[in-house]
């Protein structure tokens, strides 16, 4: 049956706020710590990739690669294939968002560290900083913006994502578009895509103050 | 020539980059005097910087050793190392996360100074290097190169190490404030008497700063090692001329002062003196003007026709000096104002008081004889033409007749 807008099935219908109310927010809560989650380990897997790459410069092409590849498996194929092995829970879920993070913010984190001048790190040495206060007071500082920049970008794209986690149980807010798709019933629909618009625009934001926060000597270089 | 063991000691010391099949620094010997300025010449890509870089280990060199206070460096921790040696680089590398302040701090934190140390520290910095206390809390990207150098320099003196390692520290800013930057280094220099190794690009900056300079040839080969006065003289080979080029001698007119030259008193004497001793005077120079002097104050220059038996000397009309110089003023300088005025001799005014008169003559002669014979060059073996040139033009006008 197709999906069309009537005096009975309107766009949304605004009581089921009140009466929904915990289904929503329980959906709305998963999609954040789902997002939160996959992005986090993302950015652990990635620094770990990046600090391999840039210590072993020759494995930047093959870790690109990997990433890429990751990248490109569709995500609906990456959620059914692991049920099977991993069955229906948390970390069938989180796999696939963990990894579709990875090419996005390896790649922001070693854009960071080669945005640092060659000149700005022989001065650091010269100085006699060790190679770690130099990672630490010079190169990381410079690679933040970059790497804020890319959890800026995994974040938003993950909050998209989530909601493909549904066909496995697991979507957050995708379970009121899929609940709302299945019952052709608009108002799930339009509430579970609309906050799942809103939360990736609040990301994004927040992830900008973030960076201009910690930032604030590329604040001339910032724009929204 | 010294006793003492140089600061800075290079032996043999080679690189070749790995790949290249040319020495970028081939068999490099260099003494560098405790408290003394070396500065680096030479082309492009001759190794100037490969060889500072050698000095602070940023770069290990493939053969020879390098020794600093008697230390082989190659011995020393390179953090160790480098926190003793200022740094200035090429391309400045301010961070650009810090502020300007953060910058120049940044050995002193190294080194765990408190903050209010640190802090005074870098106060007194930004006043030697000419930036002002409100850029402090500016980050690099907000000033000009010619500021962020400066503060590449205050950054390199932080932490006030004995030995200082200067790859184009000026090459950014503009003549007016690099002339500053440079009797400022040169200034500071005479206060703290650290061990500096710089590199420039600009033989006038070299031969103005340096106690010796090295010239070098691509390759990283020594063409010439001597004091400024003494390359500009006698430069050692074809290349070393054709580097100073043809304009060597006025380049050696920045290295003198008038005060350098021997005193000379000119056609000038005591308002008081009778007009046969006046006249007798200006014979003596072969003059057509006589100087006035009441005690140590210059009163002004007397055409010759006017002084005759029966008038006194103090009665006489009198025009004032066209040129007047002083005793720090270069030889350039002096020549400069000579010839701006168009007479051919200058009195200097030691603090308000006479101090002799420099001729072009006198400059002349100071540049032909050899710099050890200076004090024993006997002025009346020359012959007396030579003191024409105080005769040549008006003195006091500045027109010739
Ligand atoms: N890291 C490097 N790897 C390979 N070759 C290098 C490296 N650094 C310098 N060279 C080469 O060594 C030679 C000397 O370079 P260096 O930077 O010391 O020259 P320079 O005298 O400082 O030149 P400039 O006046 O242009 O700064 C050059 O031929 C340069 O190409
Ligand atoms: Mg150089």
């Amino acid at each position: 049956m197709p999906l069309t807008t009537s005096a009975a099935n309107p766009l949304i219908r605004w009581s089921y706020f009140t009466e929904q109310w915990d289904r929503i927010q329980e959906a709305l809560l998963q999609h954040i710590q789902l997002t939160l989650l996959a992005v986090a380990a993302g950015f652990v897997i990635s620094a770990g990739l990046a600090f391999l790459g840039l210590r072993y410069r020759w494995s930047i092409g093959p870790i690109t690669l990997f990433a890429a590849t990751l990248y490109t498996i569709p995500s609906v194929a990456f959620f059914g294939v692991l049920v099977n092995y991993l069955g229906l829970g948390l970390l069938t879920a989180l796999i696939p968002l963990t990894a579709f993070t990875i090419l996005i913010l390896v790649t922001n984190i070693l854009d960071g560290f080669n945005a640092v001048p060659a000149p700005v790190r022989e001065a650091a040495d010269g100085m006699g900083l060790t190679p770690t206060q130099r990672l630490f007071t010079v190169e990381i500082p410079i690679a933040v913006p970059y790497m804020i920049n890319g959890l800026r970008i995994a974040t938003v794209t993950t909050v998209g994502l989530v909601t493909v986690a549904a066909i496995i149980g697991y979507g957050g807010l995708g379970r009121l578009i899929l609940d709302g798709l299945r019952r052709t019933f608009w108002t799930p629909l339009t509430i579970g895509a609309s906050l799942s618009i809103l939360l990736a625009l609040l990301f994004d934001l927040l992830f900008f103050l973030l960076g201009a926060k910690l930032t604030p000597w590329a604040k001339r270089k910032q724009t929204l | 020539m010294t006793t003492s063991t140089p600061a800075i000691r290079l032996r043999g010391v080679t690189k070749r980059f790995p790949g290249s099949s040319e020495d970028a620094v081939s068999d490099l010997d260099l003494d560098v005097e405790q408290g003394s300025i070396v500065v680096l010449v030479g082309p492009s890509g001759c190794g100037k910087t490969t060889t500072l870089r050698m000095i602070n280990r940023l770069i290990e060199p493939t053969s020879g050793t390098i020794e600093i206070e008697g230390q082989d460096v190659a011995a020393l921790p390179t953090t160790q190392l480098r926190r003793g040696i200022g740094y200035v680089i090429q391309q400045v590398g301010l961070f650009p996360h810090r502020t300007i302040e953060a910058n120049i701090a940044t050995v002193p934190r190294t080194l765990g100074w408190d903050k209010g140390r640190i802090r005074a520290r870098v106060e007194e910095l930004v006043d030697v290097v000419g930036i002002d206390r409100h850029m402090l809390t500016r980050y690099p990207d907000e000033l000009s190169g010619g500021q962020q150098q400066r503060v590449g320099v205050a950054r390199a003196l932080a932490a006030d190490p004995p030995v200082l390692l200067m790859d184009e520290p000026f090459g950014a800013v503009d003549p007016i404030v690099r002339t500053r930057l440079q009797d400022e280094l040169l200034e500071l220099q005479s206060r703290v008497h650290k061990t500096i190794v710089l590199v420039t690009h600009d033989l006038d900056e070299a031969v103005k700063i340096a106690d010796r300079i090295v010239l070098l040839n691509v390759g990283g080969v020594v063409e010439q090692y001597a004091s400024p006065d003494q390359l500009l003289r006698q430069p050692a080979s074809e290349f070393v001329a054709s580097f100073v080029g043809e304009d060597r001698s006025m380049r050696r007119l920045n290295l003198s002062t008038v005060a350098d030259l021997p005193y000379h008193h000119g056609p000038v004497v005591e308002v008081g003196a009778s007009p046969a001793q006046a006249r007798s005077a200006m014979e003596d120079e072969g003059s057509e003007w006589l100087g006035l002097t009441d005690g140590a104050c210059f009163l002004g220059w007397v055409e010759g026709t006017e002084v005759v038996d029966g008038r006194r000397l103090g009665d006489l009309h009198r025009f004032l000096p066209a040129a007047q110089v002083r005793p720090d003023s270069s030889l350039r300088n002096a020549m400069e104002v000579i010839l701006n005025s168009r007479t051919t001799v200058a009195v200097i005014d030691d603090d308000g008081a006479f101090g002799g008169v420099v001729t072009l003559e006198r400059i002349r002669r100071a540049l032909a004889a050899p710099a050890a014979d200076d004090a024993t060059s006997p002025e009346g073996a020359l012959p007396d033409a030579a003191n024409a040139g105080t005769a040549a033009a008006d003195p006091a006008t500045g027109h010739g007749r």
